[in-house]
């Protein structure tokens, strides 16, 4: 904008900030209140948080005494190794398998010859993305239950010993991982194809001119095309490396007590470590750790995503 | 000439293509992984049309020996609670989703806005949330307590209004379609600010705003976590997510939470088909997604592989 009219042009800008920036308000309210607000009380991980007169939060939090470190001992505790290994366990296993999975059903769906059979392929696999955990927790208790589970109906046909799941913690890294995949293998499938049907076709033209059969021609012209984004997705899955999905480890396993060797993860312990002990001073440390080693994750990765490729990175 | 070219085309496309065999291979791998991902669901509408009778004798199969609507039956019977539930999801999602495609929007359209002052600011405010919090603990505490987000209808609203994500995905369908000169021509022709986006902007983003609506929409639908943390008194209000979820673990709790009273309620409890009824109940969430999907799904997508190419 040329700055001919000076009086007349600031004060149109002025007006057109002013509207502009009503339209943003309702957007920055909520944030203020449901994200920085809360930003505030991670001063509870550092106190000694209990109630006095008049018993409002912010009162309580400025009586409260300060314990420094206290509220983070917890991570002494031998619960703590638990989680933190299943957390970093799962998520690296997820990584590293739904990237090999997602990537070869993208491939081989990019190549089907049949346009309409690859679509319904990929609307049922997407499927499964759109529902919840609570969902899909009934679903693996059809297979799974105790009393008339698929499963232990036809053990119990079998004659075989029945399999007590809910209580028996050996399947259950399999059973998590099987419906880690079966959420989530349809979504980035979908992404990696986007991705692929972006390809230039000549570059496969070009490719079989030259000789190269199909297989040559998805390892030379498939795999290279796709590798930005394939390190992008992966470097930000592992920004999010000590984030686990609360749903998925909290109602699939039934929040089965026996299990918690093997379910536990931050998330659950979080929460629970607030629902079941009332800990606000512990929960809210465990929260923060996991809130700030995520930032540190986030930005390292970005930092690395940056240098691979500039357009590509968050921020 | 273009006999030659698709001559062509044909034979290059058939170099381009795998052989048949390999083909059949790739067929057999999706198709068993894509039929996974939906027989938990059909598996589940079996079992909700199973007589408890059959239940009973062989458990859950895909060939029961008895058909049964008793389940279904039970539903209408049994009443109060579980379609108080039903009615709470789709209030929760409607006006949910109304009011966070608002606020999206209109957070959204100034960050497009190149000439808008204040941009770096907001959009910063906006992104920061996406990779730090007060975690959940602080967040509860002070939604529950400060901002009275607690046994009502706002709670189960209000912590969803927003989303980064979303944002992000409506931003980018602003500048991917709309251009600057549009803009500027009706800011000549005298046009206010929101004139000019409710009557020029928003009619040619129509397939933006589709994407996050279908997003929130599903969000809203899906949503259990807020009644598990804010509703503890006023199972009036819950959503059938969370009505299914406490049914898990106490069988009754349908019967006990309707408005049958004393030895009704036991009555009632006793004579529950509670197996195959939970799963009617599974079938009544997932039916509205399963219906509207086909319709949805290539809005989603679009969003989808938009919000990824520029986070």
């Amino acid at each position: 904008m040329s700055r001919v009219g000076l009086g007349g042009i600031t004060s149109a800008r002025r007006k057109k900030n002013f509207w502009l920036t009503t339209m943003l308000l309702p957007g920055a309210i909520w944030l203020l209140l449901l994200r920085y607000l809360p930003m505030l009380g991670i001063t509870i991980a550092f106190k000694n948080y209990r109630a006095f007169k008049p018993n409002t939060f912010w009162n309580n939090i400025i009586k409260s005494d300060w314990v420094g470190l206290k509220n983070f001992e917890f991570l002494k505790g031998p619960d703590t190794a638990v989680m933190i290994r299943n957390t970093l366990g799962y998520n690296i296993l997820w990584i590293v398998l739904g990237l090999i999975i997602s990537v070869a059903f993208a491939v081989m769906m990019s190549e089907l010859s049949t346009r309409f059979i690859a679509k319904s392929y990929q609307t049922m696999m997407f499927f499964p993305y759109f529902l919840s955990w609570v969902v899909a927790s009934y679903f693996v208790l059809a297979f799974l239950d105790p009393t008339s589970g698929m499963i232990n109906a036809m053990e119990k046909a079998s004659g075989s010993s029945v399999t007590n799941f809910y209580h028996d913690t050996t399947w259950w890294p399999l059973i998590l991982t099987l419906c880690n995949l079966w959420k989530n293998v349809g979504y980035s499938t979908v992404l990696y194809l986007a991705a692929i049907t972006g390809i230039d076709t000549t570059q496969y033209e070009a490719a079989a001119i030259d000789g190269a059969t199909k297989w040559q021609q998805v390892r030379y012209v498939t795999l290279p095309n796709i590798r930005t984004m394939i390190i992008i997705l992966l470097i930000m899955n592992v920004g999010k490396i000590f984030n686990a999905d609360f749903g998925l480890f909290y109602n699939v396993p039934q929040n089965s007590g026996s299990l918690y060797p093997v379910t536990q993860v931050v998330d659950t312990f979080v929460y629970r470590a607030y629902a079941n002990t009332h800990n606000l001073g512990m929960s809210s440390a465990a929260g923060f750790l996991q809130s700030a080693v995520g930032l540190v994750c986030i930005v390292g990765t970005n930092a690395i995503v940056r240098k691979i490729d500039p357009d590509s990175s968050l921020f | 000439m273009t006999t030659v070219a698709k001559a062509g085309k044909k034979r290059s496309a058939a170099l381009n293509q795998f052989s048949t065999g390999t083909q059949a291979g790739f067929h057999v791998v999706l198709g068993l992984f894509a039929l996974l991902c939906i027989i938990p669901f059909i598996f589940v509408i079996v079992i909700s049309f199973s007589s408890e009778n059959s239940i009973r004798q062989i458990g859950y199969s895909f060939t029961p020996i008895e058909w049964s609507t008793q389940a279904y039956d039970y539903t209408f019977q049994l009443g109060d609670q579980l379609w108080r539930s039903y009615f709470n999801s789709f209030l929760i999602t409607i006006v949910g989703t109304a009011l966070a495609v608002a606020i999206t929007v209109l957070y959204a359209y100034p960050l497009y806005r190149k000439d808008y002052s204040y941009r770096g600011f907001f959009n910063f405010l906006s992104f920061f949330t996406m990779i730090f919090g007060g975690g959940l603990v602080p967040t509860f505490v002070i939604c529950k307590s400060v901002l009275g987000l607690s046994d009502n209808y706002a709670a189960l609203i209000v912590p969803a209004l927003f989303s980064p994500f979303s944002v992000i995905i409506m931003r980018t369908f602003f500048q991917t379609t709309v251009p600057g000169e549009l803009i500027e021509a009706a800011t000549i022709d005298g046009s206010g600010e929101y004139s000019t986006l409710i009557r020029i902007v928003l009619p040619i983003v129509t397939p933006g705003i589709a994407t996050i609506t279908l997003l929130y929409a599903i969000g809203y639908w899906n949503e259990w976590f807020l009644s598990l943390l804010y509703i503890n008194k006023n199972m009036e209000i819950i959503p059938l997510q969370y009505l299914l979820m406490r049914m898990q673990r106490n069988a009754d709790f349908l019967a006990k939470n309707s408005a049958m009273l004393g030895a009704d309620a036991s009555k009632a409890a006793m004579a529950l088909p509670s197996q195959s009824l939970k799963m009617a109940l599974v079938v009544f969430i997932v039916l509205p997604i399963a219906c509207a999907y086909p319709f949805f799904q290539r809005f989603v997508v679009a969003g989808l592989t938009v919000g990824s190419v520029k986070g």
